[in-house]
C-alpha cells in the first residue's frame, strides 16, 4: 500500500471572488503514488501548484475531482484516519500567542487524543534544539525557533508520513542542518517524508524521488539519480564582468556575474569560450562541472506543457 | 482528555489568561451600567410591581453579559486565528465538526456563565432579586450562552476581517441585546415596539432569566424555552454545517 497515492486530483477556481471570472486550473490531473519509507521531494516553480497539492493532501482544500490517499484512508470520505497517519508543516510560520512552546505541543497532542506524551515532547524538542525554550511563550521566540516549533508540532503524533511544505525557506544554516539531520533519522526509522522545497541542493541531497510540477500538471517523475543522469553531463562556468552578447546570453544561465552553459561535449566548451574571447570579453574562475538537480530543473521547466503528462523518458536526455 | 475536551480547554485556557480583559472588564462595564441607569433610573421607571429597578436590572445586566460574553468568545477566537494563521493546528487534526462545534460552544457557555457569575457578585449589592426559581436561572442562562456561543461561530467563520467581526456585534448583538429588555419591561414600551421585540430571541431569553429571580415575566416562561430551544436549534444547525463544509476555512 502507497504511503500517499494523488489519483488524478485536479483543481479548478473562479479567480474573481463572485466566481464569475476566468477558472483557473490549478491542478490538471495528478496522478503518482510516494511509497511507504520514501524521501519524496515535489519541486516546481511559484504556483506551480505545490501547495494546493499538499493542502487538499492535508484536508485544508478539497480536490475539484480525483481521489488522495494517505496509507489507503482517503483523505475526503476517512479524513480522522488519513490525518493521524499525517503530520504536516504548513509553509507560512503561523503560531498561536497565548501558549508557551510545550503547551502549544501538550494541547496539539490531545487533539489526537495523545494523553501523557511528554516524553515524546521532550525528545522532540531536543531533537530540535528547543529544550532550553519549553517554557517560552511563542511570541519571545524568533523566527527559526517558531519554525522548529511547527515541525515538532507536526510530529507530536508520530505520524508515519511527514510533509514538509518549504520548511527552510528564510531559516538559517544551523536550523536547516539540525533539521534535516533529524528528519533523515525519522526517514531511517521508516517514515514516509514529502518535501518541497526552492533549495534544490537540499532536494538533491535528501530525496529519492522527484516529481516536478509545472502550471498544475506532473511534468518529471523518477528517482533523483536517473534525473540527473538524463540531463546535461556537464556545465562550463566561468564569471564575468560585461554583459555577454544577446546570441550567448540567450542560451545561458546568468546569476549576477556567474555564467553557466550546459555543454556536452569539449568541443561545444571551446566554442562557448572562443564567443566569448570574440566579444572582447574575460572569462575568469572558469570551471567544468557536473550537471546538478537545478540543471535538471530548469531544463525541464524551460520545456512546453504538452497536452498530457509526460513521466520522464529515462531512456534518452529529452524530459 | 479525548481530541475535542482538548480543543475546549485549550479554548478556555486561552481566555483565561487573559482574564483581566475577558472577564474583568465585562464586570467592570456591568458595574458602571448599574451606577448610571441603576442610580438614575431608580426612582424614575416602574417595573414589576414589588421589585425595585435595580433589582430588575441585576438579572438583566447579568444575561446580556453571559449573551454577549459567550458570543465574543467563540467569534473572537475564531477570528484570530483565521487571521494569524494557527487555526491551522486544529485544520490539520482529527477533530469532526461535532467535535468543533461543541468546544467552541462549550467554551463560550463556561466563559459566559462564569462573566455572568462575576456581575452577579458585584451588582448584587446594588439590588438583591430573589431566586424564585433557579432552575429556570441555569436553563436560560446555558441555553443563551450556547445560542450565543454557536452564533459567535457562525461570524467567526463568516469573518475575513476584524471590521467585518465588529459590524456583526456593532449591528446585530448589540442592538439585539440591548433591544432584549435588559433596560426595561417591554410592557413600558409602545404597542408598536412590543410586538417588535416580540420577534427578537434574546427578548425570550432574558425575560425567561428574569422569571427565574422574580418568578414574574413580560410572556410565560415556558414560550420562552419553546423559542429560545427553537433559535437554538437554528443556528446551530447553521454553525455545524459552515463547520463540516469547511465554510471560509477550508477552500
Amino acid at each position: 500500500m502507497p504511503a500517499i497515492s494523488f489519483q488524478s486530483v485536479s483543481k479548478t477556481y473562479s479567480s474573481a471572488r463572485n466566481q464569475t471570472g476566468p477558472v483557473v486550473r490549478a491542478l490538471d490531473d495528478v496522478s503518482f503514488d510516494i511509497q511507504q519509507g520514501e524521501f519524496f521531494g515535489l519541486l516546481g516553480p511559484n504556483g506551480a501548484g505545490k501547495t494546493t497539492l499538499i493542502s487538499i493532501l492535508a484536508g485544508l482544500s478539497r480536490a475539484s475531482s480525483g481521489t488522495v490517499k494517505v496509507h489507503g484512508c482517503d483523505v475526503v470520505t476517512d479524513y480522522a484516519d488519513a490525518r493521524r497517519k499525517l503530520g504536516v508543516v504548513p509553509q507560512e510560520l503561523v503560531f498561536d500567542p497565548f501558549f508557551t512552546v510545550r503547551e502549544a505541543l501538550r494541547i496539539q497532542s490531545g487533539y489526537f487524543g495523545i494523553k501523557h506524551n511528554d516524553a515524546w515532547i521532550d525528545e522532540l524538542l531536543a531533537s530540535l534544539g528547543l529544550a532550553d525554550k519549553a517554557n517560552a511563550n511563542m511570541r519571545q521566540l524568533s523566527g527559526g525557533m517558531k519554525r522548529r516549533v511547527l515541525v515538532a508540532q507536526a510530529l507530536v503524533h508520530k505520524p508515519p508520513v511527514i510533509v514538509l511544505d518549504e520548511p527552510t525557506a528564510g531559516v538559517d544554516v544551523e536550523l536547516r542542518q539540525t533539521l534535516w539531520q533529524f528528519i533523515a533519522k525519522l526517514n531511517r526509522q521508516g517514515s514516509t517524508v514529502l518535501l518541497t522545497t526552492h533549495y534544490l541542493e537540499e532536494a538533491e541531497a535528501l530525496c529519492s524521488r522527484i516529481a516536478m510540477l509545472k502550471q498544475g500538471r506532473v511534468v518529471a517523475l523518477a528517482p533523483t539519480s536517473e534525473l540527473l543522469e538524463a540531463a546535461s553531463s556537464n556545465v562550463l562556468r566561468f564569471k564575468i564582468d560585461s554583459e555577454l552578447p544577446p546570441q550567448l546570453a540567450s542560451q545561458a544561465r546568468i546569476t549576477g556575474r556567474i555564467v553557466q552553459f550546459p555543454a556536452n561535449s569539449a568541443h561545444e566548451i571551446e566554442q562557448y569560450l572562443a564567443a566569448i574571447r570574440q566579444a572582447g570579453l574575460v572569462a575568469k574562475d572558469v570551471e567544468i562541472r557536473k550537471a546538478d538537480l537545478e540543471d535538471v530543473f530548469l531544463d525541464v521547466m524551460a520545456e512546453k506543457v504538452v497536452e498530457e503528462p509526460v513521466e520522464l523518458n529515462l531512456t534518452g536526455v529529452a524530459i | 482528555m479525548t481530541g475535542w475536551q482538548t480543543l475546549f480547554y485549550k479554548e478556555i485556557l486561552r481566555f483565561w489568561k487573559v482574564g483581566f480583559q475577558t472577564v474583568g472588564a465585562p464586570v467592570l462595564t456591568a458595574v458602571l451600567y448599574m451606577l448610571i441607569f441603576g442610580h438614575v433610573l431608580q426612582d424614575q421607571v416602574k417595573v414589576y410591581d414589588q421589585v425595585s429597578y435595580t433589582a430588575f436590572l441585576v438579572p438583566g445586566l447579568v444575561m446580556m453579559s453571559v449573551l454577549q460574553n459567550a458570543f465574543a468568545n467563540s467569534s473572537s477566537s475564531l477570528i484570530q486565528s483565521k487571521i494569524m494563521g494557527s487555526l491551522v493546528f486544529v485544520l490539520l487534526t482529527p477533530l469532526s465538526h461535532w467535535h468543533w462545534f461543541f468546544a467552541y460552544v462549550g467554551s463560550s457557555i463556561a466563559r459566559g456563565l462564569l462573566v455572568g457569575v462575576g456581575v452577579f457578585a458585584v451588582t448584587v449589592f446594588f439590588g438583591q432579586p430573589g431566586f424564585v426559581a433557579p432552575w429556570w436561572i441555569v436553563l436560560f442562562s446555558v441555553l443563551g450562552a450556547a445560542m450565543l456561543g454557536a452564533l459567535g461561530v457562525i461570524a467567526g467563520l463568516w469573518s475575513e476581517k476584524f471590521d467585518q467581526m465588529a459590524a456583526f456585534q456593532n449591528f446585530v448583538i448589540m442592538p439585539m441585546t440591548f433591544l432584549s429588555g435588559v433596560f426595561y419591561s417591554i410592557h413600558s414600551l409602545p404597542p408598536f415596539w412590543q410586538k417588535v421585540s416580540h420577534l427578537n430571541p434574546f427578548f425570550y431569553m432574558i425575560d425567561g432569566f428574569r422569571y427565574g429571580f422574580f418568578g414574574v415575566s413580560d410572556v410565560s416562561p415556558w414560550l420562552s424555552l419553546g423559542i429560545v430551544l427553537a433559535a437554538l436549534f437554528i443556528v446551530s444547525a447553521l454553525a455545524v454545517n459552515m463547520l463540516r463544509t469547511g465554510y471560509k476555512i477550508r477552500h
